[in-house]
């Protein structure tokens, strides 16, 4: 499965498109991680735990995404988009969309 | 006397205490990161690393896949208290400017790393989106702000870093429907 961000993927030809596919999840933080984040918080910089679990998120996100394209009988998504919002207190919604096609 | 002076202590010495802890640790850790910074930023001067769609005019392009680099920081609470101070009379906030500023940088070498890992060329169309976390405890404001970059991974015909300047640059043609 390809995945661009251009509205094509650079060096094939699109021959069919599938319309938007979509992944999102939505996650919490754990307590344990909460706690190292908020130790971390004090001198500032990188909050490892928290890239990591947004990075997890992010690739389930994609991995959904994907799988809804390979039922529709896509071989790539172009044109992906992310957006990131928090639904409630301490909980964020990772989103992956895009457009399914065919290339060859 | 003794019941004072705990609460003393416990209520303007330790605060106090942790702002200075955070003012040294978190000035240390930041020139750190900033070297750190300077020395990767070198080493990827000639990694392709485009915000628009780059196609080299004399050949075809290979699309290797969605490459992404993420990271999550946050001031220290040293900053996080000049920056309340700074609240008050408004103006240029810098505490918060280098933290955004090492997060993007940090992002975008991270992307370039996962696309030299899968044996990209290159990244084109690069896109950074910044996303505050919200905190879980309501008084402590934010956990900190996620900065993500993302960006197409393509490999350039014949030799790696070809064709990285603006020169013989062309619109990708329009894909056939």
């Amino acid at each position: 499965m390809l995945l661009s961000n251009i509205e094509e993927v650079p060096g094939k030809r699109i021959v069919e498109f599938y319309g938007i596919v979509t992944g999102s999840t939505v996650r919490a933080k754990n307590v344990g991680r909460d706690i190292m984040a908020g130790l971390k918080n004090i001198v500032g910089g990188e909050l490892k735990g928290y890239t990591e679990l947004l990075e997890e998120s992010r690739k389930q996100a994609i991995e959904r995404m994907v799988t809804q394209a390979e039922s529709v009988g896509a071989n790539a998504v172009v044109n992906v988009r992310f957006s990131t919002s928090s639904v409630a207190q301490g909980a964020a919604e990772l989103f992956a969309y895009g457009t399914a096609v065919r290339v060859d | 006397m003794d019941d004072l002076s705990f609460r003393l202590i416990t209520e303007f010495a330790a605060p106090i205490a942790l702002v200075i802890v955070a003012f040294f640790t978190g000035r240390f850790l930041e020139h750190r990161h900033f070297r750190d910074l300077r020395e990767r930023e070198a080493i990827n001067r000639g990694f392709l690393t485009v915000t628009f769609e780059y196609e080299p005019s004399d050949g075809r392009v290979e699309t290797i896949g969605l490459m992404m680099g993420s990271v999550v920081v946050s001031v220290d609470h040293f900053k996080r208290f000049l920056a309340g101070l700074r609240n008050i009379v408004g103006g240029r906030i810098k505490a918060y400017e280098t933290i955004l500023d090492r997060g993007r940088r940090e992002a975008v070498l991270r992307m370039q790393a996962a696309a030299r890992d899968a044996g990209c060329d290159g990244v084109i169309n690069v896109r950074l989106e910044t996303s505050q976390l919200a905190n879980g405890r309501a008084n402590n404001g934010t956990a900190g702000v996620e900065v993500l970059a993302f960006g197409t991974g393509v490999r350039l015909p014949g030799s790696a870093n070809r064709g990285t300047g603006p020169a013989g640059l062309t619109r990708p043609a329009v894909p056939a429907p």
